[in-house]
């Protein structure tokens, strides 16, 4: 059989070939040329649309970007540098006024000796941030909070902090990280006596009032936990009378006391000194932080059985997303003082994180009641099974995933609210948008110069809104759990 | 013997009211209910007080006085001799035709870029992404400030247009000029005018009015003829063409009114210092709309993406299988379902864009804020009225954008068993 085989085949290869290199078409970049570029007549069309759109920006603001001045006292001498660098005629942007007034870009008008106290209230917000948001890997944990607490104390050095307050800062910050490192419940509790800390270094006064309003919470918390068992709901409603008692009667004539005894003051800082990011971040946090819970709670009660609750759900919700921000920020400012007892006067930046936080709440409240709506109603079902009450249900149960459901419609909330905080220029405060770049033109030196505080500020709102969303999307990934 | 004493039913207690969760929901609302009303009252009862202690009395009185300032862009004929009143409907007039003027090229915008965004050209597809995110991350206030600048800073003054060899060169067929001071836009004339209805003050033109008519009949019998199109295909399994049918329905009618009434474009032309002829529209709207229009469009784009990807491959791949047309396909089998996906956050968008349009205050736009909210409360002092009446009338403006919605939800929704 072999033998006839081999006489009428008259050559066999018994050596395999090495393949030959794909055509040149076909491989490396012509081909991904070819694929992604020019792969038809309308695509071809297309690429040189899109061509010509990148010719077109890079050629009107090329120029004008690389012609950039980064030192300079005052437009004309920015202009005159222009000029003698790259010929007469040339147009350039003027950077320097960015470095030059950066100070009141990103603190407004607040005092220059207490700069340190933003910056390390910003700087402990990663701390209170850390069971929340870095739990997942120790190693990303202990980079960012090493990061940001080196950060934290160069910059207030640099910044001109008394040396009190930078052995007061590292302190603090060393025994904060400890906790979080050692004891990872205790810093959640930490964690909540952030937001009191960051007031008291914002505005400054004593630190006996925020203190004592603290103490209300903890009192409130105790009275609860005392007669849960007995009371029941009940409980509730007395935890809460306790703790309006505590701050109505005792909280304020208990913390001038001890102001007496041992004075923890810094220099008060009135709002309208606040301004620039300082002013934006310190509103968006705060609306961020007080929304959540709120748009919870505002979600289920929507969700709930009992008509009265859902009935005022949906009003307060409709009501807010029917009117634009800007009223509410206009009903803070002009009418806020008509609504309470004649006499009170309080914080225009306070009335403006309440405006803006139940703006954000009543969107929030929909994005989560998607959310619980989204999930299947055999967890509901399994929760009445196992005998959870309702708050226990939702708690354990249905809030775990329903959040998780709606983390991007949450986060774009936040961002939609964070960018909303330029608004606050419309009701007299110092945003870093509006406000700022109004206030640059009108000074002497800076007259002219329109593009770059609005180029300096959309690129700061940029990385924090893309880092928003992109943090958004990993989280989705961590807590992704694939089960159909 | 033992007797069941029923247990089910044992004397009400006062306790019960707290423990028995059949009654506890019931005390529960009650106490919700009575704090919200304490409140409200206490609310209601300081700002009567605040109001009596500065001299003041809730009144719309102020409505009917004379207002006493210009509106620079009015739709209906007014000066400051009218009321306060009309003001205000001229500002909610310009608010909502710079939302609607913004709905419509938003959504233009935001589908091509939006189609765009999935296109296998890698160039174009990273920019339309560009676009999306440098617009949906950095404030609005932002845009119309940078839209701003550009018209006051960019932008010509008009007599750069003047002489033989102007420094600046009017747009699309010489048809538009955007100076630092307004944008000047052909406006519409009639050879052949055929009068107008008056209503009061303002005149409806007869024309208006017999194109509306004509294209409603058009669409009527557009109705018909598919109707009867369908029952043809129902019966022969063949669908007559009728696409020019349709065409001619539409066209010739509206095609004879303008060849009858004449209607032309007069483009704007130069004459002494300014534009005339055409419409010289101010641009505090043009760049509202222009900053409204590029940051919603953004996210409008998002929202196309998202539906456009919602629809699985399979439908696509399925209607082929049952033999359909690519054109009847997407008419038949992805449209429908990709919509369903699209409409409602589009109409979310919408009404986003009317509330983002009483950022008007930043260019000096006098839409509803700058009137009501704006002048008219400036001079007249009572905040009070004129803050309720503004978020009473953007409350009905969302209310009736939403009912909207729900209408077209509950007729798109899958009709499950």
């Amino acid at each position: 059989m072999s033998d006839t085989h081999s006489e009428t085949v008259a050559y066999v290869r018994e050596t395999m070939l090495p393949p030959e290199p794909p055509p040149l078409a076909e491989s490396g970049a012509i081909k991904w040329l070819r694929e992604n570029l020019f792969s038809g007549p309308l695509n071809i069309a297309l690429t040189f649309v899109g061509l010509g759109i990148v010719w077109l920006v890079v050629s009107t603001v090329g120029p004008w970007l690389s012609h950039s001045v980064w030192n300079a006292g005052s437009m004309a001498e920015c202009r005159q540098v222009i000029a003698e660098t790259w010929g007469q005629g040339a147009t350039g942007a003027c950077f320097a006024l960015i470095k030059h007034r950066w100070n009141q870009f990103m603190f407004g008008f607040y005092p220059q000796a207490l700069y340190w106290r933003p910056v390390l209230a910003f700087g402990l917000l990663f701390l209170a941030l850390a069971p929340v948001l870095f739990s997942e890997s120790a190693r990303a944990r202990r980079i960012v909070l090493g990061l940001s607490m080196a950060l934290t104390f160069v910059i207030a050095m640099v910044l001109g902090a008394p040396m009190a307050a930078l052995m007061g800062m590292a302190v603090l910050m060393l025994a904060w990280a400890a906790l979080i490192e050692t004891r990872p419940q205790w810093s959640l509790l930490a964690s909540l006596v952030y937001p009191f800390i960051a007031v008291w270094l914002l505005w400054g006064g004593s630190l006996w009032s925020e203190a004592m309003v603290l103490a209300g919470f903890g009192l409130g918390f105790v009275v609860w936990r005392l007669l849960a068992a007995r009371f029941g709901l009940l409980a509730f409603a007395l935890a809460v009378v306790a703790a309006v008692a505590w701050w109505l009667l005792l909280a304020g004539p208990l913390a001038s006391m001890l102001a007496g005894v041992l004075p923890l003051r810094l220099r008060p800082v009135s709002s309208d000194q606040f301004g620039g990011f300082v002013l934006s971040i310190t509103i968006g946090v705060a609306g961020i932080a007080l929304s959540l819970p709120l748009g919870v709670i505002l979600a289920l009660a929507r969700r709930s059985d009992l008509p009265v609750i859902k009935l005022l759900a949906v009003m307060f919700i409709e009501f807010i997303r029917g009117v634009p921000l800007i009223t509410l920020l206009f009903v803070a400012s002009l009418l806020l003082n008509y609504f309470l007892p004649p006499g009170t006067n309080f914080d225009i930046i306070l009335r403006v994180i309440i405006m803006v936080t139940l703006f954000a709440a009543a969107y929030m409240a929909e994005v989560i009641r998607g959310g619980l709506a989204a999930l299947p109603k055999g967890q509901y079902e399994a929760a009445d099974a196992l005998g959870l009450d309702y708050w226990k249900a939702q708690r354990l149960i249905v809030l775990p995933q329903a959040l998780k459901i709606s983390i991007p419609g949450i986060v774009s909330t936040f961002i939609g609210m964070f960018k909303d905080t330029t608004l606050v220029v419309f009701v007299g405060l110092f945003d870093p948008l509006k406000a700022m770049a109004d206030t640059i033109r009108a000074s002497f030196e800076w007259k002219g110069a329109y593009w770059e505080p609005y180029i300096f500020v959309g690129a700061i709102f940029f990385i924090l809104c893309f880092g928003m969303s992109r943090y958004s999307m990993y989280l989705e990934r961590r807590l992704k759990r694939d089960h159909r | 013997m033992v007797t069941y004493t029923g247990a089910d039913n044992p004397p009400f207690r006062l306790s019960m009211l707290i423990y028995d969760r059949r009654y506890r929901s019931l005390t529960l609302q009650a106490i919700v209910f009575i704090l919200v009303m304490l409140a409200a009252s206490w609310l209601i009862d300081n700002t009567l007080r605040n109001l009596s202690a500065m001299g003041k009395t809730l009144s719309f009185d102020f409505l009917f006085r004379r207002a006493g300032y210009d509106i620079p862009q009015q739709l209906i004929p007014y000066n400051s001799d009218d009321t306060h009143l009309r003001a205000t409907v001229i500002g909610l007039l310009n608010t909502l035709l710079v939302s609607i003027m913004g709905c419509i090229a938003a959504t233009i915008l935001g589908v091509i870029v939006g189609v765009l965004r999935l296109s296998s050209n890698w160039l174009i597809a990273r920019l339309m992404t560009v676009y999306v995110e440098i617009f949906r991350n950095i404030p609005l206030l932002l845009w119309i400030l940078v839209c701003l600048a550009i018209f006051t800073e960019v932008m010509p003054p008009p007599n750069a247009y003047r002489g033989e060899n102007p420094a600046a060169e009017m747009i699309l067929f010489d048809m538009i000029a955007p100076t630092n001071r307004y944008t000047a836009i052909p406006s519409i004339g009639m050879t052949n005018p055929p009068g107008t209805i008056s209503l009061g003050r303002e005149g409806i033109s007869w024309a208006l009015i017999a194109y509306v008519v004509v294209i409603a009949a058009a669409w009527t019998s557009w109705r018909l003829l598919r109707r009867w199109a369908q029952r043809v295909q129902d019966q022969t399994g063949k669908r007559p063409r009728t696409w020019w049918i349709s065409l001619a329905m539409f066209a010739v009618p509206v095609l004879f009114l303008t060849w009858y009434f004449g209607l032309h474009l007069i483009p704007p032309v130069l004459r002494g210092f300014n534009f005339a002829d055409g419409i010289n529209l101010d641009n505090a709207f043009v760049v509202l709309w222009l900053a409204l229009t590029l940051y919603t469009g953004a996210f409008i784009a998002e929202i196309v993406r998202a539906g456009i990807l919602a629809v699985s491959r399979g439908q696509t791949e399925a209607a082929f299988a049952l033999g359909l047309r690519p054109r009847r396909t997407m008419s038949l089998v992805v449209l429908p379902q990709a919509l369903r996906v699209i409409v409602p956050p589009l109409i979310s968008q919408y009404l986003n864009l009317t509330k983002n349009s009483s950022l008007a205050i930043a260019v000096g736009y006098m839409d509803l804020r700058g009137t009501l909210g704006g002048t008219t409360l400036n001079q007249t002092g009572r905040e009070m009225e004129c803050m309720v009446l503004m978020m009473g009338i953007y409350l009905a403006l969302s209310l009736i954008i939403s009912a909207g919605m729900n209408v077209f939800n509950a007729r798109v929704k899958l009709k499950e068993r």
